[in-house]
């Protein structure tokens, strides 16, 4: 049984986390789609609606990939979490069955017409689909954002005699205080994805001469809009989300910040790495009583350490959470520095001379991925050991029936699925990339490959 | 309050098969009907706009089955492990081909690409109907709610059972024909010239097919499963389900015959709605029988949610349904009419 339990976490995770390098990237670039058609419609300079075209090529990729690599996310609730399906159903089937219904149908038909239907909608009804599609994909990250917020804070239901959840207030779970501040987290993390790569993709551009208007208007929409979401990923959506940890998880908050023993004035570690049997923090660099700050306002306050709490109640992997709230957080960081000093550059007009934050820029394309997916992992190894936090241990929640055998046969296909997946979408991307914008692709960069040889 | 749900999982369901069903027959002729690149490219693009939002009722009714039915989601999904899994891949296979295909010019690639979206449709079409035939044979549910069938056992209906047996294969078969149909139907409707042609042709033939599997199916069902009938007894109401297969089945060949593209193809929704209301209503109040006995028996009563959700989720359901219904016809109007060869592409990688 313990055997099969770890390869069914296994495979949600592995699943999960291929998945959500789609969604995050779509989501961002969703709303920065939708910019770029507000400003061609405003504007009606063409380039606007050139950059949205080409944009909707990378989106159309990525959103096929996460629409077929997330279908096997809603199934595997039922395929291999079936008891606790079948205890919380009633509950987050409510969130999963109104993502299909509301946000589902609304991202698809407004993405077939967006994508299909530009010359038989005209300028103001292809504004509108982009809007939807927005709005659709963004309502879509509500509720699944909301799904896990009840897993880590379960609110608006009660037992029922049978041992199974069921809601006794809908406004509750729709309204769950968790939910809101990790929804707002989460969906800063994405539009930093689609910055990064919208600003990254702009600088290539720049750098390598080609198509350099377009490469500056990539360069100026990722980088105003994502120095925004860096600042509010910081404050107030972090902050606020590791409250609500201080508030309702504290053996996690502990574990994140490699706090073994209680202590007033408790430092935060920037580096160091957790020696769990030890009980301590090997190599700390630390800053003192900031963890107190941060947490409770005051310097001097005491902060609850991993001492306090059964070892029962302790996520059972603190490595790998403290490593990857630390990867988030500190590539966080480097992301304000870097958006900041773009933001000051191009508001003095003179980043596009600037080849150092330019490399900086393109090269940093990979990390928000990075960072959004430590952020997951942080929130889901910092849940263990349950799966309704409190409530349901992780162990209760597995398919009883599904052996480990037929569990592997699964989690290799997708290993093996996925893997070609990858490849496939890195090779349609930079094709696409490579292609470039434009109103006539092959011309322009005919004109480029002339200029070039005019040099 | 559960039978309301029944229902409306069941439209889900029923809407699922209706519109997802014409693309899967579409890829389950691409090979056979569409002879060029161009044509291919025809047949794609009479799907394109619509075949993602047609697979999202499949999301749409998993979770309402989930939400609705947790007890029978759970096991249900955990006992077609297996299968479900092999589903999930061929959604991902025809996805990433449909939208994959024409991104890289280039022969190799396309036909690669063409042979990946026609097979997985075909596969997915007879899994789909494997699935259909183990709910109506029933599964061996423990007493805990849970089973766990293999692929295959002894491929027979009874005793240790498997995923595949002769008459799952047999439902396999006849969703694979009905689809194909259903398929031939949209493309008789929506192209021209040799394409829509050929694809009458394919109905015409396709639909004797269907039509002979439909009666072997009725028969061999109510022989495997003779409490089926009990149903029609207590309701005769229920008569209307099959009445509706029926007409509907007649009508595709009426309407094929004189021509009436978009009545023929009107005509197959309704056949198929017609099948399955009809599997759905014989098996009312179970929604999965056990083969273990009927105390194992998965019923609406003792598999749904809890009432004060059912209630809200009628409430939002509605709502959200209405929006459906509003953009699916949006869209459909926007993309509706034949589509030709030389029809400029509006989505350069189409």
């Amino acid at each position: 049984m313990e055997d099969a339990l770890t390869i069914h976490r296994l495979h949600f995770a592995f699943t999960v986390t291929f998945h959500y390098i789609f969604p995050q990237l779509t989501m961002g670039l969703a709303l920065l789609i939708f910019i770029l058609k507000s400003l061609a419609l405003r504007t009606g300079n063409e380039i606007w609606n050139d950059s949205a075209r080409f944009w909707a090529k990378i989106f159309g990729i990525s959103f096929a990939l996460g629409v077929v690599t997330g279908i096997p996310m809603e199934f595997q609730f039922g395929t291999n979490w079936s008891q606790f399906s079948k205890s919380a159903g009633g509950v987050i089937g409510q969130t999963l069955a109104m993502e299909g219904v509301f946000s589902f149908f609304l991202e698809s038909s407004f993405l077939g017409l967006f994508l299909f239907g530009e010359k038989r909608l005209g300028p103001r009804l292809h504004w509108v689909s982009s809007m939807m599609m927005f709005l659709g994909s963004w309502l879509s990250g509500y509720l699944i954002v909301l799904t896990d917020a009840w897993m880590q804070h379960p609110v608006g239901y009660h037992l029922a005699a049978n041992g199974s959840y069921e809601l006794n207030s809908f406004w509750a779970l729709l309204l769950n205080p968790w939910g809101l501040w990790q929804y707002a987290h989460t969906m800063l993390g994405a539009v930093q994805t689609g910055c990064f790569t919208m600003a990254a993709v702009g600088a290539y551009y720049i750098l390598s001469k080609q198509h350099d208007a377009f490469g500056r208007i990539f360069v100026r929409v990722g980088v105003t809009v994502g120095i925004i979401a860096a600042c509010l990923q910081l404050f107030p959506t972090g902050d606020g989300q590791g409250k609500m940890m201080a508030q309702y998880q504290r053996p996690t908050l502990a574990a994140m910040e490699g706090l073994f023993q209680t202590q007033a004035g408790a430092p935060i570690a920037i580096l160091g790495q957790p020696d769990v049997p030890k009980q301590r923090l090997d190599n700390p660099l630390t800053i003192p009583s900031a963890l107190s700050f941060l947490t409770y306002q005051k310097w001097t306050a005491t902060v609850q350490g991993l001492d306090q709490f059964p070892q029962s109640e302790w996520p059972d992997n603190i490595a790998l959470l403290y490593f990857s709230y630390h990867i988030m957080v500190g590539l966080g960081t480097i992301f304000i520095a870097i958006l900041a000093l773009a933001a000051l550059q191009l508001f003095r007009g003179k980043l596009f001379q600037s080849p150092i934050l330019l490399w900086a820029l393109m090269l940093s394309l990979p990390l928000p991925f990075i960072a959004n997916t430590a952020g997951w992992i942080t929130a889901e190894v910092g849940r263990q050991p349950w799966l309704i936090y409190g409530m349901m241990r992780t162990r209760a929640g597995v398919s009883p029936l599904v052996s480990a055998g037929s569990a592997w046969f699964t989690l290799l296909g997708f290993l093996g699925m996925y893997t070609i997946l990858g490849m496939l979408f890195l090779f349609l991307v930079y094709r696409e990339i490579e292609h470039g914008p434009g109103p006539d692709n092959s011309s322009a960069a005919l004109a480029t490959a002339t200029a070039a040889a005019a040099d | 309050m559960g039978t309301i749900w029944f229902c409306l999982v069941a439209i889900m369901i029923a809407g699922y098969v209706v519109l997802d069903g014409f693309d899967i027959g579409v890829g389950i002729l691409h090979l056979y009907l569409a002879r060029t690149d161009d044509e291919r490219r025809v047949l794609i693009r009479s799907i394109g706009p619509v075949w993602d939002a047609n697979e999202v009722w499949l999301l749409a009714a998993g979770g309402t089955l989930y939400f609705a039915f947790p007890a029978l989601y759970a096991a249900s999904f955990s006992g077609f492990y297996l299968p479900l899994m092999m589903v999930l891949w061929l959604l991902i296979l025809r996805g990433v081909s449909l939208e994959f295909r024409s991104h890289v010019g280039g022969h190799i690639w396309s036909v690669f690409w063409d042979a990946v979206f026609s097979l997985a449709s075909i596969l997915l079409a007879i899994f789909f109907g494997a699935a259909l035939g183990n709910v109506a044979r029933g599964v061996p549910l423990n007493a805990a709610g849970n089973f766990f069938e293999p692929l295959w056992t002894n491929f027979q209906p009874t005793g240790q059972t498997g995923i595949l047996d002769w008459y799952t294969t047999l439902i396999g078969v006849t969703a694979l024909a009905v689809l194909a149909l259903h398929g031939a139907a949209w493309l008789t409707w929506r192209t021209t010239d040799d394409l829509r042609d050929r694809a009458h042709a394919a109905a015409s033939l396709l639909w004797w097919l269907v039509a002979a599997l439909t009666i072997i199916v009725t028969f061999t069902s109510f022989r495997l499963m003779p409490f089926g009938l009990l149903s029609f007894r207590v309701h005769p109401f229920g008569f209307i389900f099959p009445m509706l297969a029926i007409a509907g089945l007649l009508a595709v060949k009426l309407f094929l015959r004189t021509g009436q593209e978009a009545a023929a193809f009107a005509a197959s929704c309704a056949y198929i709605v017609g099948m399955l209301t009809s599997v759905t209503f014989t098996l009312y109040p179970n929604v999965l029988p056990a083969t273990t006995g009927l105390a194992n028996n998965l019923t609406v009563a003792n598999a749904k949610a809890a009432d004060y959700g059912l209630k809200i989720g009628l409430v939002w359901w509605l709502i959200g349904m209405t929006l459906v219904a509003i953009y699916t016809t949006f869209t459909y109007t926007r993309f509706a009419g034949k589509i030709r060869p030389s029809d400029p592409d509006d989505h350069a990688s189409y």
